[in-house]
């Protein structure tokens, strides 16, 4: 059934979904943070699952020659490298920013500081 | 070969490793003055090393340049025309002019121990949209991409008013959701390309077009840069951003972020994408010309009802985005023209605006209309610059604006739409208002009783901001740089002749 | 001096005034000899354009070119020299007027007032020989900013108020329809220039050229037809220097002018003969007219009156150009002058009685004519001269116009004209009357002692009521210069 033949496809979508609802949903800055991160992982997830080649095997040249040998795609690997590092540097800085957040309006609930930021 | 040969040779790779490696070293200076001058010295080189590359375009056409030697598709490619030439002239120029500037606000709005940081920041922005606009390569678009507003998002945060957090919090959401939708879209591209070279996914895309990944990718890049440039409705991170952060990060990002995304648009839509795919098969017009529309009408309007002068100009900036949307949207030589036209003469425009705003910052201490007051006699020279760039965004003739303005009308009007020109023409009577608004409070309301007396600010910071507004009166007369420029590009974009 | 350097010129020279004003800002007599040498100057100028022009001589002269298709250029023709002449002319005048009412008022930021004033003198120079709508449309749009600063210049509440409704009026009406019509013309036609016979004339359809008049006539807002009147009577904020060169002479008289040229030279006489809906835009200008000349009689401001007699007299020429004759566009152009020289009159006159005795309301006049004597003959001279009553040149403009009207078969117009000169008379010769034959409140047996204005503003209105007189008896070199708008080339 196609369902399983792209079950990858599937696993990525619910995941996005999941990361963006708890970014968009949820109050809590750090939830919404954690929530980007559902939601870059699931990108990483497409990438990654795309590169996989039906029988294939880690892409480095075995003892032997490449003749007859079947390997996965290693470019979106290289990729979704990039991306991570681009991920977690986001989160750094996310995090960081709510720290500073935290110091500078006591809460780190986005109604609370919307209703703090209202008042100014 | 020469050492001048070898550098002309390299100088695409330059023009990005140059603000790249001094971003970190500039961490390293501690001490405003010696992080300052290292930002002056670089951004200096980087505006050189793009007049050096808009000119060999110029003489020799498109520049190609492979990136460790590796030869596209398989490598990284640096691929410099007409139009990423313009865009790089674009935002290095801003780069310069607001360094100078900066010196004596960043000192008044930041604590000095951030200073060297801040520098470095702002070097590492230029990178960013610098690589932008000059690679070739569609992943490499991404990561330079968040390497901006990365960057930016630190910027911004720098704000001293604490709301400058909670918009760089929001920005950083919006941004990076808005990166990723990128990302997926190039992704799905590469799924079914098996290449990330843009050329070369200029050439394979049309096999595959009418695919479903296909449209799906175009459909999250489309959001994904939407996101990135402000279009309504997709702008709510922008007044906050703009408002809280410091001077000359509005300044600098309100002149380049959004016409570097401008550009990727431009480039994924025309380049990549194709024309016909971009705008036939997909609706896409239809589609961004009501989104531009109401983008100018209703960011006009809410711009008249803001107190804090920032958050209204950065309205005015989503409604300019409107204008550049519009144009392109038409996908005419003419309308692809008046937008080109319209991200330089943007540029120019709102740079002059921030930075004698930042100026008025500097000495009063606020930017709330009220706070104005009597400002117009008390700084004359910033505020009559203020003036300036305020008629060229009215689009007065005689200043850069309005030729922008023309060009989009009679495209509009070769297109036979003629309620949209007189919604633009209207959103030009919007824009006299909130204009006027400033104007009036400046010159013709008396200083609050309690207010201090402020001074004219000092040359270093009155420099910058009297070229960006002389420089908008320049235009406006001698049209033939930016309108030559721009319609190059636009008939390169089209795949016409020139 | 050849005729394209006089248009350079006579535009560059009011700018080196402004130089000179605010070089000797510190030196008030200084500063005003600035101003008359400035003014003289441009006269001479303009006026050494005359005799090339009545020989048939266009000159002309292309400055720069903006856009490709889009040149800023210049060039003279009847027309223009006429409202160039009245401009600059006039200028001399208001400026011996101004030095005795700015002094004579103790008006504050007065270099101001001199440096906006020769910058709107510029451009209203600039709008006079403009050579294409676009240059036109840069001039006039430089015109109604530099007016601004005059119009707010006592910078109180009232001031702003008036000046945000002037400058709301006329912005909005020349972006959003005037704007569009240059636009739309060069889209349709591939051309701005000003062309003798017009150039819509067989290249647009008549719809489109129809549609084409009403954005200009609305757009041409300074020409002040209903219902984007009321930027004039807001405007009357301003000081009476102001009120009386711009919003009698520069500033409303750019507007018809530009109402006439773009009729004689971007539609032609001939395409607007043919259009329906110049006889609607004619009924609506015989409609401000009369409307205009009522709401005059209500009111009991002096100068409020004066700018609603004005509209009233603009909706003549707006009327006579839309007549679509030859004749109507000589009257139209004649009366551009006349008109000029009674309304300054009577400006004037608004403005001594002011300093005088700082009365603005007609009611509070009565008896004036014992005191001010010079000020009240002047007024009457003017008031004459705008009814349309001889010995005053006003009523040459208005035989032309009504002979204009019987020649297109237009028979109601003339009873509309009929109809306001009466009107007019209702309104200004009653101020006259009362002035010279009613009793002072503080009447007291014996002569009132004669307590005139400052002695340059009674100069100033005396020299201009002598104009209207001189008009009448020489009116045939400003008839044959009207004349050759619509000469056959």
């Amino acid at each position: 059934m196609d369902f399983l033949a792209h079950f990858n496809y599937w696993v990525f979508v619910v995941l996005m979904m999941a990361g963006f609802y708890t970014l968009i949903a949820r109050g809590n800055l750090i939830k919404k943070i954690v929530g980007l991160n559902i939601f870059q992982a699931s990108v990483f997830l497409l990438y990654i699952t795309m590169g996989k080649v039906t029988g294939g095997t880690a892409p480095i040249v075995p003892e032997g020659g490449t003749d007859g040998v079947i390997y996965s795609n290693p470019i979106p690997h290289v990729l979704i490298l990039t991306a991570i590092v681009v991920g977690v540097a986001t989160t750094a800085l996310g995090l960081a920013l709510i720290v500073r957040i935290n110091e500078a309006f006591g809460t780190i609930e986005e109604d609370e500081i919307q209703d703090a930021e209202a008042e100014q | 070969m020469t050492a001048l040969e070898i550098i002309v040779m390299h100088l695409p790779a330059l023009q990005i490793a140059v603000p790249l490696i001094a971003a970190p070293l500039c961490i390293l200076m501690r001490g405003t003055y010696l992080a300052w001058f290292w930002t002056r010295f670089i951004t200096v080189i980087v505006f050189v090393m793009s007049i050096g590359l808009a000119w060999q375009v110029h003489k020799a056409g498109v520049i190609s340049y492979e990136l460790g030697g590796w030869a596209a598709p398989w490598g990284i490619e640096y691929r410099v025309d007409q139009i990423n030439a313009f865009v790089l002239l674009i935002v290095s120029a801003i780069g310069m002019m607001v360094v100078p500037f900066a010196l004596k606000s960043v000192q008044k709005e930041i604590p000095d121990d951030r200073h060297h940081l801040f520098y470095a920041a702002f070097l590492l922005c230029l990178t960013g949209l610098l690589g932008i606009a000059i690679t070739g390569d569609a992943f490499n678009v991404f990561v330079f991409l968040e390497i901006s507003s990365l960057s930016s998002y630190a910027l911004i945060a720098m704000g001293r008013d604490r709301r400058a957090l909670t918009a760089a919090f929001q920005y950083l959401v919006m941004g990076t959701i808005g990166a990723t939708f990128i990302l997926i879209g190039i992704g799905l591209m590469y799924q079914m390309t098996g290449t990330l070279n843009m050329a070369d996914l200029a050439k394979r895309l049309p096999a595959v077009a009418e695919t479903r990944p296909i449209m799906a990718a175009f459909a999250f890049f489309t959001v994904g840069v939407c996101l990135k440039l402000a279009l309504f409705p997709l702008h709510m991170w922008l007044p906050n951003a703009y408002a809280y952060a410091p001077s000359v990060v509005t300044a600098f990002v309100a002149a380049t972020a959004t016409k570097v995304s401008i550009y990727v648009l431009l480039r994924f839509f025309f380049t990549i994408f194709g024309a016909e795919f971009s705008f036939d098969v997909v609706p896409l017009t239809g589609v961004l010309v009501i989104l531009s529309v109401m983008a100018i009408v209703a960011a006009s309007t809410s711009a008249i009802f803001q107190k804090n002068v920032k958050r209204l100009l950065a309205y005015s900036s989503v409604a300019q985005i409107g204008y550049i949307i519009l144009g392109i949207s038409l996908v005419t030589v003419t309308g692809l023209t008046s937008g080109l036209l319209h991200m330089f003469n943007h540029a120019l425009m709102k740079g002059a605006l921030f930075l004698s705003l930042g100026a008025v910052y500097y000495r009063v201490g606020s930017v709330e209309l009220e706070a104005m007051r009597g400002v117009g006699r008390q700084m004359p020279l910033t505020m009559f610059a203020f003036v300036i760039a305020g008629l060229s965004l009215i689009g007065v003739p005689m200043t850069a604006g309005f030729i922008s303005k023309w060009y989009l009308l009679t495209a509009l009007f070769q297109m036979g739409w003629w309620p949209v020109a007189v919604l633009v023409l209207a959103s030009s009577l919007l824009a006299i208002v909130y204009i006027w608004k400033v104007v009036e409070v400046a010159y013709f309301q008396p200083p609050l009783p309690d207010a201090k007396p402020v001074k004219e600010v000092t040359f270093s910071m009155l420099m910058p901001i009297w070229v960006l507004a002389g420089a908008n009166v320049f235009f406006g007369i001698d049209t033939r740089l930016p309108v030559g420029l721009a319609g190059d590009a636009a008939r390169q974009l089209l795949g016409i002749g020139g | 001096m050849t005729g394209s350097i006089a248009i350079i010129a006579a535009l560059l020279v009011p700018l080196f005034g402004v130089l000179g004003i605010v070089a000797a800002r510190n030196h008030p007599n200084h500063r005003e000899a600035v101003t008359l040498v400035t003014a003289s100057g441009l006269f001479i100028l303009v006026a050494s354009l005359v005799t090339p022009v009545m020989n048939g001589l266009r000159p002309g002269i292309s400055v720069l070119e903006v856009l490709p298709g889009l040149e800023i250029a210049f060039g003279v023709e009847p027309l223009g020299l006429i409202f160039a002449l009245i401009a600059s002319g006039l200028w001399i005048v208001t400026s011996i007027y101004a030095i005795g009412y700015m002094r004579g008022h103790h008006e504050e930021n007065q270099t101001r007032f001199y440096a906006f004033f020769a910058i709107a003198l510029s451009c209203a120079i600039g709008v006079a020989f403009a050579a294409n709508l676009f240059t036109m449309f840069i001039f006039y749009e430089a015109l109604t900013l530099s007016t601004y600063p005059l119009v707010t210049h006592s910078g109180t509440a009232d001031a702003k108020r008036g000046g945000r409704t002037y400058l709301g009026i006329l912005l909005t009406t020349s972006i959003g329809f005037l704007l569009l019509a240059v636009i739309w013309t060069y889209m349709s036609v591939g051309t701005l220039d000003f062309r003798q016979g017009g150039i819509l004339n067989g290249q647009v359809s008549e719809a489109v050229a129809g549609g084409l008049l009403i954005l200009y006539v609305f757009g041409i807002g300074k020409a002040a037809i209903m219902p984007f009147h009321r930027w004039l009577p807001a405007a009357m904020v301003a000081p009476t220097p102001v009120s009386a060169l711009l919003h009698a002479v520069a500033v409303v008289k750019a507007g018809v002018f530009a109402v006439l040229k773009v009729a004689v030279y971007i539609f032609g006489l001939d395409l607007l003969a043919k259009l329906t809906v110049t006889d609607y835009l004619m009924w609506l200008a015989a409609a401000t007219i009369l409307v205009t000349s009522v709401i005059a009689l209500r009111q009991d401001n002096l100068k409020r009156r004066l700018a609603y007699s004005t509209i009233s007299q603009l909706s003549y020429i707006i009327l006579a150009a839309l007549l679509a004759t030859s004749g109507g566009i000589t009257g139209g152009a004649m009366h551009i002058a006349m008109h000029a020289f009674g309304k300054i009159t009577l400006f004037f006159c608004a403005g001594a009685i002011l300093v005088a005795t700082h009365k603005t309301e007609i009611s509070d006049m009565r008896g004036i004519g014992r005191s001010m004597p010079f000020t009240m003959i002047a007024f009457t001279i003017g008031s004459l001269s705008i009814v349309g009553a001889p010995p005053m040149g006003g009523l040459w403009s208005k035989w032309i116009l009504g002979m204009a009207a019987l020649d297109a078969g237009q028979f109601a117009i003339i009873g509309v004209l009929m109809l306001s000169s009466l009107l007019s008379i209702g309104y200004l010769l009653p101020v006259a009357y009362q002035a010279f034959f009613n009793a002072p409140e503080n009447h007291n047996a014996g002569k009132t002692p004669i307590k005139e204005a400052p002695t340059l503003c009674v100069i100033a209105l005396s020299l201009t009521a002598l104009g209207c007189i001189v008009l009448f008896l020489f009116p045939d070199p400003l008839y044959d210069l009207a004349n050759l708008i619509t000469a056959p080339a």
